[in-house]
């Protein structure tokens, strides 16, 4: 437990140094002294001295950007997290029930249809809720067969099928209007965040949240056999579905703010689980904490070490892949 | 304690089995013995409610099985199934304490209580070495006595053991075996199937055959386990021979 408590302590202390360089950096620079003076004019504790602008920089600009970074990057750490608990298999990552392309098709749809902003992001949730919806539908009705495999096929396959309708889409749409507009949607970013965007998903990522932590014992028990856990007295059915609905509900709630972000899913609960070892109640929290540093770090990235934004998708597969491959090569016995 | 009462079993839409019928005192242990498919593991997971009968009652201290759930059939029965690597590095404690999770609510986790319970579990099966070490990493016999510890943190009155001997090296089977004797010794009733007839004299007081989904026949060792029953569900010629001290062993017989 003390392994643990360090853990937090250090990842925390990670999560506060990063969100402060990330106000502090970009095209326009703002001091650590001019952010403590905004933060404590803020609370009322001081008199505002600033110029203005420094104040609409880090309001209007960073402030949401950062916010979705961390609420991004924690809620695909905890989907993963609990997905990769669930299908006992370390390498899941949250849209394994296509949640991400279900959520592509949404959000495509809508940018072939010129919807505008607010529908691109709705259908993306809606989207992403319809896939795994239809997954878990189908996969649930083959009997006979071990439960979590018949719902990872499934998800393989309709992901598929979604993904030629993707082509199909793009394929059919303006190359010169709507083709860059899906392009940058799907390789993810969080350049165009706005406060409303927040405001909406950021109470469907707790909703999907909330069970997660109060089923936290639980979902230790999803890693063993299914005969093993219900014998051990776990109704592993119904678990199972407030899992993959709360899974879905964070992955689809991300999705619809940022876009496509590979890795992080897949990678951050991974680390974590080096660190404290796979007890659900302890490996969320520091889970989610990875996910926000690194999603931030990575966007801060993305923005200020090229002239033009990097997408941040490409970032993380750069670092994910070898840093993936490290930690495989590193963890011969057991996850 | 349980009563098994001409229970037909089997898959949905396959019976496996039929015509089962015995009971099972606290304190009481019966050996199960049949051939490769004779519906032993079928047998057992319908006695644990994970999969329904076909027909036939099972009642758990006079309740029926199918009206408990499985949270209150987990807290009567525990259930040690064959050893598996596992996919995750759980430590054996944290294992261990999994067995308490029918004994508390949806959305709690382990208590002080728990973890008295299964500390003490751990420590009787003589495993408290092996508490802190990683489940996956430790040998095949230490996690079937983790796998029984873990049983016997759910404070259960039967103990259903799924070939608890099998890949274990010659001692670890005895000292397992003479685990299920100190079990019974504390009022608990136990069920465990194996292949080794063997181990039904060491440690059973009843025996129950099963060849082909059914019960050739139910009663104690020495009087079942003949070469003529023997015969029947394996197809080999043994010889049961008394070894003195009331003990008896299979050997084949010579041709």
């Amino acid at each position: 437990m003390r392994r643990a408590t360090l853990a937090y302590v250090l990842a925390l202390a990670a999560l506060a140094a990063l969100t402060a360089l990330a106000f502090a950096v970009g095209r326009y620079p703002v001091s650590l002294g001019e952010l403590a003076t905004l933060l404590a004019a803020k609370l009322g504790a001081a008199h505002d001295t600033l110029a203005p602008n420094v104040e609409s920089v880090v309001m209007q600009v960073r402030g949401p950007r950062v916010l979705a970074a961390l609420l991004v990057g924690a809620a695909l750490a905890a989907a993963g997290t609990a997905y990769q608990g669930m299908f006992r298999n370390p390498l899941v990552s949250p849209d394994i029930l296509g949640v991400s392309t279900g959520a592509a098709l949404g959000a495509v749809g809508a940018i072939f249809l010129s919807l505008g902003v607010f529908a691109t992001q709705l259908f993306a949730f809606g989207g992403g809720l319809a896939a795994v919806g239809l997954v878990y539908w189908i996969g649930s009705r083959m009997r006979g067969h071990e439960p979590m495999l018949a719902l990872v096929l499934t998800g393989v396959v309709i992901g598929t099928l979604l993904g030629s309708a993707i082509a199909l889409l793009k394929y059919l749409a303006d190359p010169y209007n709507q083709l860059p507009a899906i392009t940058f949607w799907l390789l993810g970013s969080l350049s165009t965040t706005a406060p409303q965007d927040l405001a909406v998903a950021a109470p469907f990522a707790l909703a999907g949240l909330a069970p997660m932590l109060l089923l936290r014992w639980r979902m230790n028990l999803l890693a063993l056999p299914d005969d093993e856990a219900r014998a051990l007295g776990v109704d592993t059915r119904r678990l199972r579905s407030v899992v993959v609905a709360a899974a879905t509900l964070m992955t689809a709630a991300a999705v619809a703010v940022s876009g496509i972000i590979g890795w992080v899913g897949l990678l951050i609960p991974h680390a974590a689980r080096l660190v404290v070892g796979p007890d659900f109640g302890r490996l969320l929290p520091l889970s989610m904490l990875i996910g926000a540093a690194f999603l931030l770090a990575v966007d801060t990235l993305c923005r200020t070490i090229a002239p033009i934004e990097i997408p941040p998708g490409v970032l993380t597969a750069l670092i994910g892949t070898p840093f993936f491959l490290w930690l495989f090569a590193l963890s011969r016995r057991g996850w | 304690m349980l009563e098994v009462e001409s229970l037909a079993f089997g898959f949905p839409g396959r019976i496996v089995g039929k015509g089962v019928g015995f009971s099972l005192a606290a304190g009481e242990v019966m050996c199960v013995l049949g051939p490769n498919g004779g519906g032993k593991t079928t047998l057992f997971r319908t006695l644990l409610g994970l999969l329904p009968p076909h027909g036939g009652a099972v009642r758990l201290q006079g309740t029926p099985l199918e009206t408990l759930t499985r949270a209150e059939v987990a807290r009567r029965v525990g259930y040690v199934p064959q050893a598996h690597a596992g996919t995750f590095a759980f430590t054996v404690r944290e294992m261990v304490l999994m067995g308490r999770t029918a004994h508390l609510g949806a959305f709690a986790a382990p208590g002080a209580r728990d973890r008295e319970v299964a500390e003490h579990a751990i420590d009787s099966l003589g495993i408290a070495h092996l508490a802190h070490q990683r489940f996956t990493e430790i040998s095949g016999g230490e996690r079937q006595l983790a796998l029984v510890a873990r049983a016997l943190a759910q404070e259960p009155l039967l103990m259903v053991m799924d070939e608890p001997t099998a890949s274990l090296d010659f001692g670890n089977r005895l000292r397992v075996l003479e685990r299920i004797g100190e079990l019974a010794g504390r009022g608990i009733a136990v069920l465990f199937s194996t292949h080794d007839p063997d181990h039904a004299f060491l440690c059973a007081q009843r025996a129950l055959l099963l060849a082909d989904g059914r019960a050739l026949e139910v009663g104690a060792p020495r009087e079942v386990i003949r070469p003529d029953t023997l015969r029947r569900m394996y197809g080999v010629a043994v010889r049961v021979i008394d070894a003195g001290n009331g003990l008896h062993v299979c050997l084949p017989e010579p041709r």
